[in-house]
């Protein structure tokens, strides 16, 4: 039987992986199969797991998490980090409180206001990383604290509640009957023009190049720095987007808005398959990544476990996801570099 | 003890059929060599060759798949560098790694120091064992001066006497003259020469014909990771030595076509950097080779890194058919139609874990794209078209680059260039690393582009190279061109004297 089996592996004609075989077998698939495989588990051990009030719950705290994760995915492909995101997030909640209860800003002024403060908090981070050449780990961890305290500055102790209650109502709103929030609109197009910049643009191609290697990165002519410095302001911009949702979804806006995101949105990124040594990692995986994280939590809470256990199986998970892909690369490696021998031996035995 | 048949000398070290595999890479089929005490033994033959895994493995660094290893007639199997020098093993390195901020005793009694009272480090003791050893070589250097700023040829006499304190009775020497200049290399092998009548066996591997001639009393050759022969010095010829290593005659390993020769396309006028290079002037003309000689450190790379716009220069000026080319901007010269196909293949020429498509379309990622988006379609044509023109050898264009051989690699970085249609195509040491056969093949695919009327810049460090391929030769010496040699007065001679310190006056 094994026998027969072999003999018609071997006549196979010679195929490379295409497209399709990629989406269904590649990683970003092994993500997709896991979160899909949690769902089920999740549908018949948890009890009211399945049903549209999950989808809206679930989907609901993924908004802050998917948006924050897209510059995130881009940025760890380039072997740097961002960990200030949930604190840029912060401050601009706080401004946005701030401007709009104390200064009686227009709604829609304050919006492009909070906004302009996360881009700033980015390009912030963005000169002492690329224009200073320090390191990112560190001046994100620095920023972190930094833009949290920021926010204390400009809100106190005080937490703003009275937004317009059509706009807060809109942001806890879903489509139709479905349970997803209508706000996943917006993350929709976030999400796809990441995709597409990632995948299908000259700028996406030279963020994988560099985050394998900086110096032949160089030798292709792309520019490093300039690269790096604008995935940093899109992730404060993006941010500041993430933190304006977050007032509007809880309709408060106080010092410590978002505080701690910034450990899911990492975890999901790696658990979606993005190297953290840079040069590998896509779209479709980290929105998994992103959604296994919400599942597992909120199957958590409803079998009502305390926020403790969350955070140790959100510790966990982000332990996990950095190590697997390094057991599992050495396997590929060799597996490839047996498959090109035989394709090899193939393609040209005479 | 064992004795070695045909010579009353004991074999210091024996070492027999060792065998050495990275994953699906031999990298040692056939590791043999007997060095015996108070004998200079020289290991040569061209770069990949075997020589590093076999001095790695002496060194404890590697172990051998298989294979029979005796030092002083016992068998040995090492674990770890530390077995190794514990068996009277001490290997040298081009470039010995002191530590900068320790004085020259301090280096060398590094984790066993002369202890005092109370435990303490006797630094009298120390100081004067270090002074002895010093005036043993022969050598004045000041054990308390620290390391930072000593010469490499002060730094490897200092790897010496620190290999001496251990009581070594084997040296290996890698490629230690390689940085060195003529006086500091006759300096070394008057230490080597007392050493060797003092009884100590060293394996000295070298690139230098003259040295190996010179110093050695006999030489074993590798090629393709096996050994080929030894040979008593005064019975073979540099010749013999040369076709042993190449296993093939050199004429037929450069298939250097003439090329009609146009107009300048790339025009260096006064480069400058501070203390890197000075007034670094050439042109390189349509189907043209040239290539620039010299030493390791001479400022070769360093020069092809400015004009390519990698690093910045002070003063100076890049034409590239007549335009100024801007400082600093790889992107600038690659728009102008330069190409580099760097030393580095692996950090720099490649991105190893992309697929070989990603990696030959790199260059092109901004042409391909249309209305700001890269067509896969044409991604994978182009990609296609280049691997079947080089004839890269994988099974898929989707693998990564890092499953394919050297020389296919190597094959996948000029494809990504030619791709860009350049006009000048710098090309950097392009067969390190590459077996015999796809080093002709990759000497071939230089000698056809300087046909189509490409500009050539070669940088290389192998003479046989340089004079086979190029069609005027720079040569480098400390930052200076200091010889200019057209195809037909060139001779290994003349390059050699022309990057080494002493110009003429060693002929």
């Amino acid at each position: 039987m094994s026998n027969a089996a072999a003999t018609t592996a071997v006549a196979r004609p010679v195929k490379a992986r295409g497209t399709a075989s990629r989406l269904f077998f590649g990683r970003n698939a092994n993500t997709v199969y896991a979160l899909l495989l949690i769902v089920v588990i999740a549908s018949v051990f948890v009890p009211y797991f399945a049903g549209v009030a999950t989808v809206s719950f679930l989907l609901i705290d993924a908004v802050p998490i998917l948006l924050m994760a897209m510059p995130m995915a881009l940025i760890i492909i380039t072997g740097e980090i961002d960990l200030s995101v949930a604190s840029t997030a912060g401050l601009s909640a706080a401004v946005m409180g701030v401007l709009f209860h104390d200064a009686h800003w227009n709604v829609w002024w304050v919006f492009v206001a909070c906004i302009i403060v996360g881009l700033l908090c980015g390009a912030f981070n963005g000169i002492l990383i690329t224009a200073i050449g320090l390191p990112s780990l560190a001046v994100t961890i620095g920023t972190l604290a930094l833009f949290r305290g920021l926010a204390l500055v400009v809100i106190g102790d005080n937490a703003v509640a009275d937004f317009p209650v059509d706009l807060t109502t809109f942001a806890t709103s879903t489509i139709g009957g479905t349970g997803i929030p209508t706000f996943m609109i917006f993350v929709a197009i976030v999400v796809l023009a990441f995709a597409v910049l990632l995948h299908f643009t000259p700028f996406g191609r030279a963020l994988f190049a560099l985050g394998f290697s900086k110096e032949a990165a160089r030798f292709v002519g792309i520019r490093v720095n300039r690269s790096k410095f604008w995935l940093y302001v899109a992730s404060g911009g993006i941010s500041a987007f993430a933190g304006i949702f977050w007032v509007l979804r809880y309709s408060s806006a106080q010092s410590d808005s978002v505080t701690g995101l910034e450990l899911s949105v990492v975890a999901a990124v790696l658990l979606g398959g993005v190297s953290i040594f840079g040069g590998s990692g896509g779209i479709v995986g980290v929105v998994a990544g992103v959604l296994i994280i919400r599942t597992v939590n909120y199957s958590l809470q409803l079998a009502g476990l305390p926020d403790t256990v969350l955070t140790i199986v959100t510790g966990s998970l982000l332990v996990l996801s950095v190590i697997a892909p390094s057991v599992s690369a050495r396997l590929k490696l060799s597996g490839e570099k047996r498959r090109n021998r035989a394709l090899r031996a193939e393609t040209f035995a005479t | 003890m064992t004795m070695s048949p045909n010579s009353a000398t004991p074999a210091a070290l024996e070492l027999n059929s060792a065998t050495k595999s990275f994953g699906a890479v031999t990298a040692l089929a056939d590791g043999t060599i007997e060095i015996r005490f108070g004998e200079i033994h020289a290991l040569v033959g061209e770069n990949g060759a075997g020589k590093s895994t076999l001095v790695k493995i002496l060194a404890g660094v590697h172990q051998p798949d298989s294979g029979h290893f005796t030092v002083n007639g016992e068998h040995v199997s090492f674990r770890s560098p530390a077995d190794s020098k514990d068996a009277g093993i001490s290997v040298i390195y081009q470039e010995p790694t002191l530590f900068p901020d320790l004085t020259v005793a301090e280096n060398i009694f590094i984790g066993r120091q002369p202890r005092g009272r109370l435990g303490l480090i006797d630094r009298a003791s120390m100081h004067s064992q270090a002074r002895e050893l010093f005036a043993r070589l022969g050598v004045p250097i000041d054990p308390d001066r620290v390391a930072e700023g000593l010469s490499i040829a002060d730094q490897q006499i200092i790897e010496i006497a620190k290999a001496i304190s251990l009581d070594a009775r084997i040296l290996v020497m890698d490629e230690p003259t390689a940085a060195l200049s003529g006086v500091e290399v006759e300096r070394l092998f008057a230490v080597a020469r007392s050493l060797r009548d003092r009884g100590t066996g060293i394996l000295f591997i070298s690139h230098r014909f003259d040295e190996v001639f010179d110093l050695c009393d006999r030489i074993t050759v590798m090629r393709d990771g096996a050994f080929i022969a030894t040979h008593d010095t005064p019975d073979i010829t540099v010749d013999g030595l040369v076709r042993e290593m190449v296993g093939r005659d050199i004429a037929t390993l450069f298939p250097k076509q003439d090329a009609a020769i146009g107009e300048a396309v790339l025009s260096v006028s006064n480069l400058t950097r501070a203390g890197v290079f000075t007034d670094i002037s050439f042109d390189v003309r349509a189907g043209e080779i040239v290539a620039l000689a010299g030493l390791v450190g001479a400022g070769r790379t360093e020069v092809a890194r400015a004009v390519f716009g990698i690093d910045r220069y002070d003063t100076g000026t890049v034409l590239l058919s007549g335009k100024p080319i801007r400082a600093h901007s790889p992107q600038s010269a690659i728009d102008a139609g330069m190409g580099f196909v760097p030393e580095d293949r692996r950090k720099q020429g490649l991105v190893m874990d992309l697929s070989v498509a990603r990696n030959v379309t790199l260059t092109l990622r901004r042409t391909l794209a249309r209305f700001g988006l890269i067509n896969a379609k044409d991604e994978r044509r182009v990609a296609e078209e280049w691997s079947a023109r080089l004839q890269v050898k994988t099974g898929s264009q989707d693998l990564s680059v890092a499953t394919l051989s050297g020389g296919n690699q190597q094959k996948v970085v000029i494809a990504k260039w030619l791709a860009t249609a350049p006009r000048l195509l710098i090309v950097d040491e392009p067969t390190r690393g590459i077996d015999v056969g796809t080093k002709a093949e990759v000497h071939r695919l230089i000698s056809e582009l300087a046909v189509q009327g490409i500009a050539v810049l070669m940088i290389s460090s192998e003479l046989p190279e340089v004079l086979g391929m190029a069609d005027t030769i720079l040569v480098m010496h400390e930052g200076r061109i200091s010889a200019r040699l057209s195809r037909d007065e060139a001779t290994a001679e003349a390059v050699l004297h022309a990057a080494s310190a002493s110009p003429e006056s060693a002929a």
